[in-house]
């Protein structure tokens, strides 16, 4: 009897083999593993520039297997920008969060969108600032208690929650917009879906690729990490639209 | 053949250089008195081979050409001291992650808004680092048209030899000002270490360039390490222009278009028989402390001439150890001294006249 064993599942190879150090139950490990997926079935690992700023997203300089360039907060999609009309034929992606992106970096990500610049950005929404300690962010949710709304976020006073992928979408330059969840596999499968279209559209050419990914923070929603995926089920999805925000005619047809 | 000669507008010479100086790459947005760069490049590029962005702002404009410099490519940015103001930020990333850019400061003065008109208000600004954290930048001052061009060319090489920032400090009156320039060919590009860029892993390992210090120990190397390069470019990358100063009494120390102007004051004064010098900084940072070791005992005094109220001076006065008195002739506000008031003034403090002669 042969005792040979198949493995059937590991780490992508899009991924070094630095250990995740985030909290339990983030979920950013998640989607990490979905763009290291999708660089290792496009081939592109190798060919691949990635981006990101300060926060939590900034650690995955360490884990993505490709070159990475540390920018300064908010600024990730200008710098991923420069690198791409400098090397227009390697891939380029950013990784940032919702504060990055949202708050301190909001006129780069609208810029990037107007001018169709052949870049990939993925924004991870959940809701907080999460390395600085779970402040309020533009996307948090009306009502929510964080750091800095220790009473609630008072829409009077704090502003609604900015809905990016929708805000996107509206720009003539955005080629694929979507707005998708990592809280169960079903969604899971959608959002890798969404990331791998928005790689194909840059090696189209076709313009800017936008993916939003709703995210959990267990550590600073002061959540477990199921009630933090049926919180998140239950309160950001329906506020925020979720789905293909914008195809394209010419992304439609890849 | 003969290098061609042209009239150019100053801000159009540094846009022609860069062109021949290899870089393919500017990320601007505009600005008076700076806006001919972005618009002599956005008319050249698509003849040669170029590619620009006419950025959102003047941050994402520096953090673009971060991200073309970690590539390592040769990249460029110019704006005007409220715009350099903004980059700041990226200025500081650049320094840390050590990326060679090329910024141009067509200065104007200030505080806040200010007006148009040239000034040398922000020589604090570009020689102490200008962002936050320990850092600094190489900063070349030209005077003159075949200034902004050779320098231009210059910065860049400056900017791959040592890994870092490079800012060419003009002003308003030199980029305005049409002059004949010399379009000399680029002089052979200097072999420069590309083992660092960020262009695809393939065939190697991958690369980051990132600048956050995950411990203090790591954060004090890294220092150490800077502090190290800058040493070093402070010992090798000095350069002044002399005029006059080998029997020199009196030396004008001035730079850029105030320097310009103090070649005429020099003239006239010698002319009265008085022994005035000058020097000519051309590299503000490192600043060319060199210049004057070897005239401190000879003179008996030192006049600084600014459009600022007085920041070169405290170099000056480091420079000579404090052995011999500094004194401050300045115009603010976008105003240019004449050659006759700076005379003037210089007689005036040191008590001279003209039968001295």
């Amino acid at each position: 009897m042969s005792t040979e064993m198949k493995q059937v599942f590991g780490r992508s190879a899009g991924l070094t083999d630095v250990p995740f150090s985030f909290c339990p139950g983030c979920t950013h490990g998640n989607i990490m593993r979905l763009i290291a997926e999708v660089l290792e079935e496009l081939e592109i690992i190798d060919n691949t520039i990635g981006i990101s700023p300060v926060g939590c997203a900034g650690f995955s300089q360490n884990f993505f297997n490709c070159d990475f360039i540390g920018a300064a907060h908010g600024r990730a999609q200008a710098v991923g920008i420069g690198v791409k009309r400098s090397l227009p034929d390697r891939m380029v992606f950013t990784y940032q969060g919702d504060g990055d992106i949202a708050a301190i970096g909001t006129q780069h990500a609208i810029h990037a969108a107007a001018r169709g610049e052949n870049i990939t950005s993925i924004m991870v929404n959940n809701a907080i600032f999460g390395m600085t300690g779970g402040q309020m962010a533009p996307t948090t949710l009306e009502g929510m208690k964080t750091a800095t709304s220790p009473y609630g976020k008072d829409t009077g006073k704090d502003g609604f929650p900015i809905d990016m992928p929708r805000l996107l979408s509206q720009l003539s330059g955005a080629a694929y917009v979507a707005a998708v969840s990592v809280d169960s596999p079903k969604e899971i499968a959608k959002a890798k879906k969404a990331i791998k279209k928005a790689f194909q559209v840059q090696q189209a050419g076709l313009g800017f690729a936008f993916v939003s990914v709703l995210s959990t923070c267990p550590t600073n929603w002061g959540l477990s990490p199921v009630e933090s995926l049926k919180w998140l089920r239950e309160n950001m999805m329906p506020v925020y639209q979720m789905g293909e925000l914008k195809v394209s005619e010419e992304v439609a047809k890849l | 053949m003969k290098p061609e000669r042209i009239l150019l507008k100053g801000n159009e010479i540094i846009g022609e250089a860069s062109i021949q100086a290899g870089c393919k790459l500017f990320f601007g947005y505009p600005i008076t008195p700076s806006t001919e760069v972005v618009e002599y490049l956005s008319g050249q590029y698509p003849n040669r081979g170029g590619d620009m962005v006419q950025a959102e702002d003047e941050i994402g404009a520096i953090n673009m050409c971060y991200g073309a410099a970690c590539t390592g490519n040769r990249v460029m940015t110019a704006s005007s001291s409220p715009g350099v103001s903004l980059k700041q930020e990226g200025i500081s990333y650049a320094a840390a992650v050590e990326l060679p850019i090329v910024v141009v400061n067509v200065n104007r003065c200030g505080p806040g808004l200010g007006g148009l008109g040239p000034a040398q208000s922000d020589y604090y600004q570009s020689t102490r680092g200008g962002g936050h954290g320990d850092y600094r930048t190489i900063v070349l001052a030209p005077s003159k048209a075949q200034e902004l061009y050779d320098f231009t060319m210059d910065a860049f090489d400056l900017a791959d030899k040592h890994r870092n920032p490079v800012i060419l400090h003009t002003d308003g009156f030199l980029g305005q000002t049409m002059e004949p320039v010399v379009l000399k060919p680029r002089p052979e590009a200097p072999v420069v270490d590309r083992s660092w860029v960020v262009d695809g892993a393939k065939g190697r390992d991958k690369r980051v360039l990132a600048s956050y210090s995950l411990t203090n120990e790591i954060g004090e190397a890294n220092n150490l390490k800077w502090e190290a390069k800058y040493k070093h470019i402070e010992e090798t990358e000095q350069r002044w222009e002399e005029y006059y100063t080998e029997d020199a009494e009196y030396l004008l120390v001035s730079y850029g278009t105030t320097g310009r102007i103090c070649k005429s004051t020099v003239l006239n004064a010698r002319a009265k028989g008085l022994k005035v010098g000058l020097i000519r900084p051309i590299t503000l940072w490192p600043f060319p402390k060199k210049a004057f070791a070897p005239l401190i005992d000879q003179v008996k005094g030192i006049m600084t001439v600014e459009l600022n109220t007085g920041q070169m001076i405290e170099d000056v006065q480091l420079a000579v150890e404090c052995k011999k008195p500094v004194y401050l002739y300045r115009r603010q506000g976008g105003m240019l001294p004449t050659e006759h008031e700076i005379l003037d003034d210089l007689m005036l403090k040191f008590n001279l006249t003209d039968e001295e002669a």
